[in-house]
């Protein structure tokens, strides 16, 4: 377990853990610390809940993002508060989750992020490294381009806190590049002996930039010959292998000093001889290590026959080219960093450097550059790391350190995809590519406007992406219906069933609250929950018992397909067509429907008294309507829902309800005379 | 080509991009428009410049990206966006509030200049009133007709405190979108998939004609009318299909065509070219669908420059009218369709065509510019 073992147990900043005992609650993105009322006396319970794994142990003290906010002071106790208070604080695990020009880094990278896992693996041998060479590439300039941002922020604003932040921000962004960069030499394009070296020179140029203002500085003056940095310049471009540039400096001083002539005749010359790898294969390493040996003897010749004795920058310049590292190593300020004297180094004495050698000269490098008088730093540590080829030493050195989870994320997943890590598993969870994406998607879903990037990240993250999806999106405040739909779209897409009941549910209640019936119901129907929309359709029946008319009946008009989701709801739909069709006039078709409704069982019992209310009027119509067979029928059902009520009491007590029933007696008898009459007459006819 | 479309990532989720107006006689392309923000701790309207054109390098590509002019904070979600005129926007908040900001010119600031709180708002049981969504916002200076999650419609004018109508459940559903049919005549899309037109100049609350999809009611989230022929009606639903009605007759749509696999956000006509219609869509495509091209002349699959183009067939119920849209003349009985956007996967919450340009927004945070539509 590379990512837990050797880091102390984090302690909330501003939590008073020496005093008190913590509590600590989980969610999925944020972890609620909250002091106890109880001294820790004992002092035997650990800080940390054995409890596997344990996110709070991976949030080093600012490393990835252990973010912690008291929430409020809630005073618990005395009067005077403050000794006795306890906090809550709410840790979060992404704390550069929050910066705002950050987010165009995280929705950039979400879109090279989801082209890489759309790349296709089948592409083989060397198109597949082209194509992940320039994944990687495409990631390190969104980098680049956010770091110009948050510099431009930087020197725009006046705010001198907020410039500090920016800055900080930047030189973190700046090693992460770094890092990325090395990481992509040594590990994606996985440069060989030759190449390695160009690719180590490019990347030291690109990088250290200290020097650069000296270098404008000298090459913008009128006579850079004169300029007291001008030997300085020459250095640094030797140093870095730019052997062009070099060349170009020395010769304006050259003409400057014409008795010296040949002196710099010679020293041009071996730097213009000097052999390089190239990166095409028309020489074979053998064939570069003769060419150089021959060289470098040449070189040694002419500075123990004292050529440049009369010029020591001259001498020390014949030196460097020789890789003698105490030459070298005078030039420190011109290097800055370890890295650089590594590369210089190897350039000049080790140009056929293989990639499992590094990890030698690296050591020996930083060693002799800090020479005792300071300890590596982290960065220092990481890059060593990756050019000892420990690549999950980088990545758990990475997720100390940095402010983010967005860096190791990323570039553990293209790692993944190098097929570089599928041996190592992790003892908790899946593998290491889907713990560190999962931890990353769940800081974005922590955000107020960031989970939509999240879903696409669980996806990819086929062990646990599902479960943590579910339980991330029921937590998405649904505070508008577009929301909702958006939130809807992402579960149905996933067949999250579950979910999609849920977003519904939530929906059809909030338009219930609101009185918006019609809402509620689409709600319901759009997920199906038959039992919700029984529901709704009792309040329907009951707005229409305690007003006489239906509310929203363009919604019940146009329940179409969906009429059939529950019963209830068909009674409404089918309880509406008769109201249409009477409306209509067409008596008989209605007069059908609704005993139908009856003799179906499609109407609820405590509805047929309505129902039968309603067909009243068509008894008393100047034409009979209801046919002998019918009236009987809805004389059944009027006995069976007198007498089939148990308490009869009520009807009794009810007065209004004993003349319905009467009336409706009267009214069925007189229809069933007329109704024989009719038949009758026709039969006889 | 996509090469002409520049971008920029503006660390905030786009719900709404609206170019600025052109004054009757401007000669000039488009260059002002503005964007409002969704789902944001801190949602904004922003103006920006699409670029200066005299950055344009020397083959007459343009390279520069959008700037912004100013900005604005906004209460709530922006859920819908038009300007009124040259200087004045009618914006629709989640909070049911509907602005009207004011962008100064002169010294690039923008202000809000007249509010109705709570325009749209629901008869809650138990508190008050709250605040419901104004989902869609119309403006015919001066005239401003708002519709909410409330399913009430609002007639505002601009220089007037109080509404000048109000129809409170106007409709029993959600109302997504609302556009001027004529002037006194609107047109509303629902979540159970009906179209209405409007009489504003009746009294009664309710719709003078009812169209609706048939068989399952997928809600309609977009609408927009046919700039000359006035009866031709798009609207786009949430399976992603593309629906044309003739308000004419009948009450279905005269084609459905099956384009977006989700939402369909938006659809708008070419302003002044008709016979070019863009949709975009949760799925985070945005299509173009050209109806000018004689396909006869043309191959009938056509590949240019990364785009995935298809003719779809169209069809259609007998029309009198000579529409590319209504048409089903067998040899115009096609339609070129274009995405815009290969591989986006993030939402396209809006888009807005104005002369050779478009501009749109998407949920990944990001605003893009094509200034050569037709190249």
């Amino acid at each position: 377990a590379p990512l837990t073992d050797t880091v102390p147990p984090q302690v909330v900043p501003g939590a008073d853990s020496s005093s008190r005992q913590l509590c600590f609650a989980w969610g999925p993105a944020e972890v609620l610390v909250c002091e106890t009322l109880f001294g820790r006396a004992g002092g035997s319970r650990p800080r940390c809940p054995s409890r596997s794994p344990c996110p709070a142990r991976l949030w080093g003290e600012g490393g990835a993002g252990a973010a912690a906010r008291a929430l409020k002071d809630s005073v618990a106790g005395t009067e005077d508060g403050a000794p006795s208070s306890s906090r809550v604080f709410v840790v979060r695990r992404d704390q550069d989750i929050y910066i705002q020009t950050l987010r165009k880094l995280f929705n950039e990278s979400h879109g090279i992020f989801m082209g890489l896992q759309r790349s296709e693996e089948e592409l083989a041998g060397k198109s597949r490294k082209a194509q992940l060479v320039q994944v990687s590439k495409n990631y390190r300039s969104v980098i680049r381009a956010c770091m110009e941002d948050m510099h431009q922020a930087a020197v725009s604003t006046r705010d001198p806190a907020l410039q500090g932040q920016y800055s900080t921000q930047v030189s973190i962004l700046s090693a992460m590049e770094l890092i990325w960069n090395l990481c992509e030499i040594l590990f994606v394009e996985a440069a060989t002996a030759g190449p390695l070296l160009l690719r180590l020179l490019d990347w030291v140029r690109l990088h250290v930039c200290d020097v650069d203002s000296m270098v404008r500085e000298v090459l913008s003056s009128e006579s850079p010959s004169k300029h007291k940095l001008f030997w300085n310049v020459v250095d640094i471009f030797v140093l870095q292998g730019r052997m062009d540039e070099a060349r170009h400096l020395l010769s304006k001083e050259a003409s400057a000093n014409p008795t010296s002539m040949n002196m710099y005749k010679i020293l041009d010359d071996l730097m213009k001889k000097m052999p390089v790898p190239s990166l095409s294969n028309t020489q074979t390493l053998t064939e570069l290590e003769l060419k150089w040996q021959h060289w470098h003897e040449e070189c040694q010749r002419y500075l123990q026959d004292g050529t440049f004795a009369s010029n020591p920058h001259m001498e020390s310049i014949c030196k460097i080219l020789l890789g003698d590292e105490d030459a070298i190593l005078e030039k420190k300020e011109l290097m800055t960093t370890w890295y650089h004297f590594l590369v210089t180094r190897l350039l000049y004495s080790h140009p056929t450097v293989k990639p499992m050698e590094l990890r030698f000269y690296a050591q020996s490098s930083m060693d002799l550059f800090l020479g005792g008088e300071s300890s590596p730093e982290p960065l220092d540590l990481i890059l060593m790391a990756a050019f000892e080829f420990e690549m999950h030493q980088v990545i758990k050195e990475c997720s100390i350190v940095l402010s983010n989870w967005w860096f190791v994320a990323h570039l553990t997943d293209l790692l993944d995809h190098c097929k570089l890590l599928q041996s190592h598993n992790l003892y908790f969870g899946s593998n290491m590519r889907e713990f560190l994406l999962l931890e990353y998607a769940s800081g974005l879903f922590s955000h107020h406007s960031l989970w939509q990037l999240g879903v696409d990240y669980f996806d990819h993250c086929p062990e646990y992406g599902r479960v943590y999806l579910e339980l991330h999106i029921e937590r998405i405040p649904l505070s508008t219906e577009q929301k909702a739909l958006k939130v809807l779209r992402i579960c149905e897409q996933r067949q999250m069933h579950e979910q999609v009941r849920s977003v519904c549910k939530i929906m059809a209640m909030k338009a219930l609250r609101n009185n918006r019936l019609g809402s509620a119901l689409s709600w319901s129907i759009r997920a199906k929950d038959a039992a919700f929309a029984t529901l709704i359709s009792d309040r329907f029946l009951k707005d229409y018992c305690e007003r006489g008319c239906f509310s929203d009946l363009d919604l019940i008009d146009n329940l179409g397909p969906s009429m059939l989701l529950s019963d209830r709801l068909t009674f409404l739909g089918k309880y509406r067509e008769f109201h249409r069709l009477y409306g209509e006039q067409r008596f008989p078709e209605a007069a059908r429907l609704l005993l139908t409704l009856m003799t179906a069982h499609i109407a609820p019992c405590s509805f047929w008294m309505t129902l039968l209310t309603d067909a009243l009027p068509l008894l008393e119509q100047k034409e009979v309507i209801f046919s002998a067979e019918q009236t009987y029928e809805l004389m059944r059902c009027l006995e069976d829902l007198t007498a089939g009520n148990p308490d009869k009491q009520k009807f009794q007590d009810d007065d209004i309800e004993t003349t319905k029933v009467e009336m409706l007696r009267l009214a069925l008898a007189r229809n069933l005379a007329r109704v024989i009459v009719k038949e009758g007459t026709v039969e006889g006819s | 080509a996509m090469e002409d479309v520049s971008a920029k990532f503006v660390s905030q989720k786009i719900s709404r991009t609206r170019w600025r107006p052109l004054p009757a006689a401007a000669l000039q392309p488009p260059d002002i428009f503005a964007t409002g923000s969704w789902d944001n701790e801190d949602n904004r309207i922003s103006i920006w410049s699409a670029g200066d054109l005299g950055n344009a390098g020397l083959n007459g590509e343009y390279h520069g990206e959008p700037h912004l002019l100013c900005d604005i904070q906004h209460n709530g979600d922006v859920m819908d966006m038009q300007f009124l005129d040259q200087e004045r926007i009618v914006v629709a908040s989640s909070t049911g509030t509907v602005t009207i900001f004011r962008h100064h010119q002169n010294n690039q600031t923008l202000s809000a200049n007249h509010r109705w709180d709570k325009a749209h708002y629901h008869v809650d049981q138990d508190t008050s009133c709250g605040g419901a969504a104004c989902t869609g916002v119309v403006c015919n200076n001066p005239e401003i007709v708002t519709v909410g999650e409330d399913g009430r419609i609002n007639l505002f004018r601009a220089d007037q405190k109080d509404a000048v109508r109000t129809l409170d459940n106007a409709d029993s559903s959600t109302l997504h979108a609302v556009t001027f049919l004529r002037t006194t005549e609107i047109l509303t899309v629902n979540s159970i998939g009906q179209l209405k037109i409007w009489d504003l100049r009746h009294q009664r609350n309710e719709p003078s004609q009812i169209f609706s999809l048939a068989g399952d009611r997928v809600p309609l989230h977009c609408v927009d009318r046919h700039p000359n022929q006035q009866h031709i009606v798009a609207t786009g639903g949430q399976d992603g299909m593309l629906s044309i009605w003739d308000i004419r007759q009948g009450t279905m749509p005269v084609s459905l065509l099956n384009a977006h696999e989700a939402e369909m956000w938006e659809v708008h006509f070419h302003p002044s070219d008709p016979d070019h219609l863009f949709t975009c869509s949760e799925d985070g495509s945005l299509w173009h669908w050209d109806t000018s091209t004689n396909v006869s002349e043309k191959p009938s699959f056509l590949h240019q420059g990364g785009r995935s183009t298809a003719y779809l067939s169209h069809s259609t119920i007998n029309q009198s009218v000579v529409s590319a849209w209504l048409s089903n003349d067998p040899t115009k009985d096609r339609m070129e369709i274009t995405n815009l956007i290969p591989n986006q996967t993030l939402s396209v919450n809006s888009l807005d065509v104005l002369g050779p340009c478009l501009v749109y927004g998407t949920d990944a945070e990001a605003i893009y510019v094509n200034r050569q539509l037709f190249a």
